[in-house]
């Protein structure tokens, strides 16, 4: 019982990761209808810029580690936001007209452009966190001894999730991007700057999922140029499997995905796991079409 | 105007033809090689295009195919000794099997959902072959010792061999594929890419006709796999991983989608980072840098497909229905 707790807790720490990359890839996809491929990328870049500001910048070792982490979050958020903000106006912008396939060749050479360019500035190995920014106390709950570190990364995960449904839900930003979602030439109709909206998109997005890259950095302590694309795709699938362009959906497709990875690696086999998280996928859209919780949209006539 | 297109496309055709005939006169064995290996890419985008660029199926798992028909042939071969060219047609059909079976269930999903799904065909075969999953495709060291096709006693080893055998192996599927861009399938389907809503609306068995050319283009990646084995002599999974789907995929939307397209995209993008050796180290960053571009500058493709041109295929109808006794279909 205590294996299939801290199994369930493991998945949902990862499956919150997973969510908050997804959020990128599903507000994206909801105003351009496009899959932004080097997303994950971005989530890579965010790592590494948390490397760079805590140990080459020497934050780790100047500040006390929960306020140099605190800042590395808002700053790595902002700059790559920023280099998302470039991505879209340089990669993305000229194709809007053109058919939605040729801006998915973009992005991809976009990712192919930012995993090498990674590759090139910090070299191929393995970089690792400073330990000590790892908090290693516990809690036991109702008799459970859990790892404080993570019940932090499930917390952290959703407390940004919980602020962007509110953003979304509660302020006139979030009704405009939700109304650019639904239609483009109706919600320019009505005044609003639909470039505008697309652009605070792409820097909504990858801010969210800069911070992951941190946290994926924190909890497993080490990161390399190739984790936006393993990352990136299960992100993928799970934006997919809660329903692409619905953004609680890509929050319960990213936590169910963590769960059943943990659950597949601890019960099955830990070879088979991607293969699994896939499976899983598919079938869900044998019964579910458009995902967990996407709406059916009507077919255009 | 259709016209004067049609005769400067008919030309450039003749040239990259002739071109493509003569190259390996003035190429060493190194770019011979390379030579093979975009006709290798060329082969599977044009099978791709079956599936993406005419009927219009996200699919960005093409590798998932060509692994199977690779595989096929390594494992006839190795374990039971058939001549590689008589494996060419199981290849094939395991490939397009396959795709049968997992495409019947998903073959109405929406684009973007099916692309992830195709996605995740491919990582699923790729992890089952590391796994080793009927223990006879060798785990993640893959299949060795493959021998050398022949043909009528005539043994092919070389590079040059194996250059004319799969670039005549293009010239035979760019001309099977024109056919079946002119039928009465390639129109059904390039109706259904265009509005598959309105297609069914017409008559259009819209599923029959997706799930028919998501096998067509799997069974000939299949068939590219065998030639694929042949050359390399061995195989392995890392071979087949999602980013030569991703090449695949990318050498089609390049294109436009027209078959003299899909060549000249396919020695543009095999071709391209092989001029870059040079750069070593950065040659990938380049090499997506030079996608976006290509893509920016030409958001509709290198050389889309001409539009199809009415009288021709009014008149064509008018024989078909003549044929059969005017009741039409």
């Amino acid at each position: 019982m205590d294996f299939f707790v801290q199994q369930l807790l493991n998945g949902l720490a990862v499956g919150g990761i997973y969510a908050l990359v997804a959020l990128g890839y599903t507000m994206v996809y909801g105003v351009l209808k496009l899959i932004n491929f080097a997303h994950g990328d971005l989530f890579a870049i965010g790592a590494y810029l948390g490397l760079t500001l805590l140990v080459t910048c020497q934050l780790a070792s100047t500040l006390p580690p929960f306020y140099a982490v605190l800042l590395v979050f808002v700053m790595v958020s902002l700059m790559v936001a920023l280099i998302g903000y470039l991505l879209e106006r340089v990669a993305y912008r000229p194709l809007r007209s053109a058919g939605r396939l040729s801006a998915v060749v973009s992005a991809l050479g976009a990712s192919i452009f930012f995993e090498n360019a990674l590759m090139l500035i910090y070299g191929a190995r393995v970089f690792v966190y400073p330990d000590f920014l790892r908090p290693d106390f516990t809690v036991t709950i109702l008799g459970f001894t859990i790892p404080g570190m993570r019940l932090l990364v499930i917390a952290v995960s959703i407390l940004l999730m919980v602020a962007l449904q509110a953003f979304m839900l509660h302020t006139r930003t979030g009704a405009a991007i939700r109304a650019v979602a639904i239609d483009q030439g109706a919600a320019r109709l009505m005044g609003i700057n639909v470039n505008r909206v697309i652009s605070l998109v792409f820097l909504i997005g990858p801010g969210l999922g800069g911070a992951a890259g941190i946290l994926v950095g924190i909890y497993y302590g080490q990161i390399d140029f190739l984790m936006g694309w393993s990352y990136g795709l299960k992100a993928f699938t799970a934006a997919i499997l809660g329903g692409i362009g619905n953004i609680p959906g890509a929050m319960v497709g990213g936590l169910l995905l963590g769960v059943v990875e943990a659950m597949a690696s601890a019960y099955f086999a830990v070879a088979w796991k991607d293969a699994v998280a896939f499976v899983v996928l598919i079938l869900i859209l044998i019964v579910r079409p458009t995902g967990l919780l996407g709406e059916r949209t009507a077919d255009k006539l | 105007m259709t016209g004067t297109l049609k005769n400067m496309r008919l030309g450039l055709a003749l040239c990259v033809g002739v071109l493509i005939a003569v190259l390996p006169l003035f190429a060493n064995n190194y770019w011979t090689d390379v030579c093979v290996s975009i006709g290798l890419y060329a082969l599977l985008a044009l099978s791709l295009n079956v599936i993406l660029g005419q009927a219009g199926i996200f699919h960005m798992g093409h590798a998932a195919f060509y692994a199977i028909g690779a595989y096929t042939t390594a494992i006839l071969n190795t374990l039971c000794q058939w001549p590689i060219f008589w494996t060419m047609p199981l290849a094939g059909l395991a490939a397009g099997l396959v795709a049968l079976v997992v495409a019947r269930p998903i073959i109405h999903l929406r684009g973007d959902y099916l692309a992830i799904v195709t996605i995740g065909i491919v990582e699923i075969v790729r992890i089952a072959l590391v796994n080793d999953v009927f223990g006879i495709t060798g785990g993640s060291n893959g299949i060795f010792g493959i021998s050398r096709p022949s043909a009528f006693g005539f043994r092919i080893y070389k590079s040059i061999h194996f250059y004319y055998l799969v670039w005549g192996m293009c010239g035979i599927t760019v001309l099977l594929f024109h056919f079946l861009w002119n039928s009465r399938i390639g129109r059904a389907l390039n109706y259904i890419k265009a509005d598959d809503v309105a297609a069914e609306g017409c008559g259009v068995d819209v599923a029959q006709y997706k799930l028919m050319a998501f096998v067509l283009g799997a069974f000939w990646a299949g068939m590219a796999g065998t030639l694929y084995a042949a050359k390399m002599m061995t195989i392995a999974p890392a071979s087949f991983n999602f980013m030569e789907s991703i090449i695949i995929f990318a050498v089609v939307i390049l294109s436009g989608g027209s078959h003299l397209g899909v060549l000249v995209s396919a020695f543009l993008f095999i071709g391209l980072p092989e001029l870059m050796r040079g750069l070593t180290e950065s040659r990938m960053l380049f090499f997506g840098l030079a996608m976006m571009l290509m893509m920016v500058w030409r958001p509709q493709g290198l050389l889309p497909p001409l539009a199809r041109s009415y009288e021709k295929i009014v008149r064509k109808l008018g024989r078909e229905a003549g044929e059969n006794g005017g009741a039409g279909k």
